[in-house]
């Protein structure tokens, strides 16, 4: 992580904090005292760096430990987590600002604060709670879905990221009918890319999960009982004919052994997009008659893990328009983009309405523009120039963040 | 007078020939009425001649005829046609006639102006007047500097508001035609006046060559504002650009919404130019955050949408404003509508301005 001074900012800092001497204005409440949730080491050394720290940071790097107080604030994901939890899961324009900027910073906002308030205090002996964030296009759900996980793969939990459910139901250019369900369809390439990430999110948990059925694939090769379920999906990496029902196989054992006592984890299943699912699709079988969703192997399969039969474990998901088939992109809510069936099956879920930035979010992310040097304008400095963003972009964080980036 | 057609003298049952043209129906006509008292024997040897002018005598004198020419009358000239204002308007003979010259010469063929031979007469003696004006002007000057009263600062005339005269206009006051370099030296030489200190004394003369220019802004309608029953005020304003109509209700005291058709801004207009079209006049007066705007949009494109919204966000933002406000709005074209529509596609070719492929063969 890279800390640099700036002079706007300190007077920038100077604006909320009354004090002149910038030394003692940052020992205001805005930093988060030694808690006993187990900071960082990176962070503790940073706490002796007084006069980078701004406003718009927060030290506390552990989703865990973050509350209303860090509302509004930029938190960084330590690089060594990042490849191991996001391998897929980011929006692709936030990889990229990722890879301008050398850090990956999140800010901290509501949504996400509460879903995680309720993944803690939630009985994982009931059946699985569903959470859906809906939210006008560009809001941040994705963001707050990955914020989400972020702190569930800190806690240790199992991580099923679907980085988008919409990539299964288009632009698949081959279909093999199932092996396994006659008038089913599979999809190698989209399932062993999945199961390629899944390998690289959960790597200490495929040693340590047992299968509890024997699968057979061919007539020579089979996976035993008992054996570890790395070797399972190393299996569907390598042979991408029956990958999707390795997917298939993956999800039932993850299911049955979730909410078990010995040795057993917590499992999030964390669905962008989920409105893909139930919808129509673009696929054509080669009579050129349309493919419903639930003729895929892969849909099939995350349809039932959706279903809150199990127990263990939590199911997140995001709507999107932007990927999605046949909808009009003025709709957000649950019931316009899921569709009468899909709001059946999610039905009943925990709806997180994501809004677009408040002031405080908005002149947070404007300062960590700033700081960043991403905006480069000199008149994006002044107040006018940030009365103009705000214009242009209405709050919106992803119009601002693609407006800042020709500035 | 009756105008009637071929047909409808057919549909008479006087006639069986057509008749060939009006003007010979008319020529009859006016023969017959204004030649009142003209000899029957003309008409009988005429009658005589051709037989169709007697029917033609008949018709005129019928009474289906005298009902005919009444309807056709009542029609033409609703008022009737000794009302004042069925009067032809005629314009005065000084604006249909352009102006000549009188006769330059006398009876002996000598020409009264001592100037005839330049053959710009007026021009050249309206040079030597402006001439002798400023060397007047300077001998004054001259006087009063050997008396020791000369001042520089001097009342100056007034040129604010004012302009010279186009080259068009000095033409028509002087009666004759000049060419560009002439009305350059005249200019010139009305400049050279001017930067004398003392001018002041040929005023008039000068105000003759000049034409005051109309303030601009005082020709903007700016209507007052209104409050609703919460005490907060807004304004409305329309405004049209190609195709696209577009209102704007402005309200003050707000937070800087936008609504357009009941959706977001952001959602009815992604391309970033038009919402910066929409920013323009708000950002110019500096108001971004202020206004609360509802505004409702029909017909053409996204970019004509936007510009009509951005004028009428402009008209309604007049009754917000101080008088200078306005006319740096208008200076800066905020309140001029766009004159600019669809060029219209020419027979001949494949567009308004592309022609069709050429082919040498």
């Amino acid at each position: 992580m890279e800390w640099h001074q700036t002079p706007g900012n300190h007077a920038l800092c100077m604006r909320y904090h009354s004090t002149p001497a910038i030394t003692t204005s940052l020992s205001s409440p805005i930093k988060v005292p030694p808690s006993s949730c187990g900071q960082e080491a990176v962070g503790m050394e940073l706490e002796t760096r007084p006069e980078t720290l701004s406003i718009f940071r927060t030290q506390e790097n552990d989703p865990a430990c973050q509350s209303e107080q860090h509302l509004g604030q930029y938190y960084t994901v330590p690089p060594s987590h990042f490849h191991t939890v996001f391998p897929h899961g980011l929006p692709p324009r936030y990889q990229q600002q990722v890879k301008t900027f050398n850090e990956g910073c999140v800010m901290v906002r509501q949504p996400a604060l509460e879903l995680i308030s309720h993944l803690k205090r939630a009985d994982y002996s009931k059946p699985t709670m569903r959470y859906l964030l809906y939210g006008v296009k560009g809001s941040g759900k994705t963001m707050s879905l990955c914020h989400t996980v972020h702190y569930c793969s800190t806690q240790g939990w199992l991580v099923l990221h679907i980085p988008d459910a919409h990539l299964w139901v288009k632009n698949c250019k081959e279909l093999l009918p199932s092996s396994y369900h006659a008038s089913r369809f599979d999809q190698p390439i989209q399932a062993s890319n999945w199961l390629r990430n899944f390998r690289t999110t959960n790597e200490h948990f495929l040693s340590k999960i047992k299968l509890r059925q024997r699968y057979v694939w061919t007539k020579r090769e089979s996976t035993e009982e008992g054996r570890p379920l790395g070797e399972l999906v190393d299996m569907g990496v390598s042979r991408v004919k029956s990958s999707s029902d390795v997917v298939g196989a993956v999800l039932k054992e993850l299911r049955l052994q979730a909410g078990g006592t010995e040795g057993g984890f917590r499992l999030a299943v964390a669905v962008d997009g989920v409105n893909g699912l139930w919808g129509r699709t673009t696929l054509k079988k080669e009579d050129k008659s349309p493919v419903a969703p639930e003729e895929l192997t892969l849909v099939h399969n995350l349809r039932k893990m959706i279903n809150n039969d199990w127990c263990g474990g939590a199911v997140i998901a995001t709507l999107s328009q932007t990927g999605s088939l046949y909808a009009p992109s003025s709709a957000y809510l649950p019931q316009e983009l899921l569709g009468e069936e899909g709001f059946d099956s999610m039905d009943p879920f925990v709806p997180v309405p994501v809004s677009l930035y408040s002031e405080k979010e908005f002149e947070s992310c404007y300062l960590y523009y700033l700081d960043r040097h991403w905006l480069q304008h000199p008149h994006s400095r002044t107040e006018e120039g940030k009365k103009e963003l705000i214009f242009l972009s209405n709050r919106n964080p992803s119009v601002l963040e693609r407006l800042c980036a020709f500035l | 007078m009756n105008r009637l057609s071929g047909e409808e003298w057919q549909g008479g049952h006087y006639l069986s020939v057509p008749l060939s043209s009006h003007t010979h129906t008319n020529a009859h006509l006016q023969r017959h009425t204004r030649t009142h008292t003209h000899t029957h024997t003309h008409t009988f040897t005429l009658s005589r001649v051709v037989p169709s002018v007697a029917a033609l005598m008949t018709w005129l004198h019928s009474a289906a005829f005298t009902r005919r020419l009444a309807r056709s009358i009542a029609y033409l000239f609703p008022s009737g046609l000794f009302d004042n204002k069925a009067k032809p308007l005629m314009k005065h003979p000084d604006e249909v006639f352009p102006k000549q010259r009188a006769v330059q010469w006398g009876a002996d063929g000598r020409p009264f102006h001592f100037l005839f031979y330049t053959g710009k007469q007026s021009y050249y003696s309206l040079m030597h007047d402006t001439f002798t004006k400023a060397l007047a002007v300077e001998k004054h000057q001259d006087r009063l500097r050997g008396k020791g009263l000369f001042t520089q600062d001097a009342k100056q005339i007034s040129l604010v508001g004012s302009r010279w005269l186009l080259k068009e206009e000095l033409e028509e006051l002087l009666v004759e035609t000049i060419s560009d370099h002439d009305y350059a030296r005249f200019i010139q030489l009305m400049e050279r006046l001017l930067s004398l200190p003392y001018c002041s004394a040929e005023e008039d003369f000068v105000q003759r060559y000049r034409r005051q220019l109309e303030i601009q802004s005082s020709k903007q309608q700016v209507q007052p504002l209104q409050y609703d029953q919460h005490g907060v005020a807004y304004s409305t304003g329309d405004g049209r650009r190609k195709t696209a109509t577009g209102t704007v209700l402005l309200r003050d005291s707000g937070s800087g919404s936008i609504s357009i058709n009941g959706t977001n801004y952001v959602h009815y207009f992604p391309v970033l130019q038009d919402r910066e079209q929409l920013m323009f006049p708000l950002h110019f007066m500096g108001v971004l955050g202020r206004f609360d705007m509802q505004c409702s949009v029909s017909g053409g494109g996204h970019s004509s949408q936007a510009g009509a919204l951005r004028l009428a966000i402009s008209r309604a933002m007049l009754s917000f404003l101080s008088e200078g406000q306005v006319e740096t709005m208008r200076q800066a074209g905020l309140l001029t509508p766009d004159p600019r529509i669809k060029e219209r596609k020419k027979p001949g070719q494949e567009g308004a301005r592309r022609k069709f492929t050429w082919k040498k063969r």
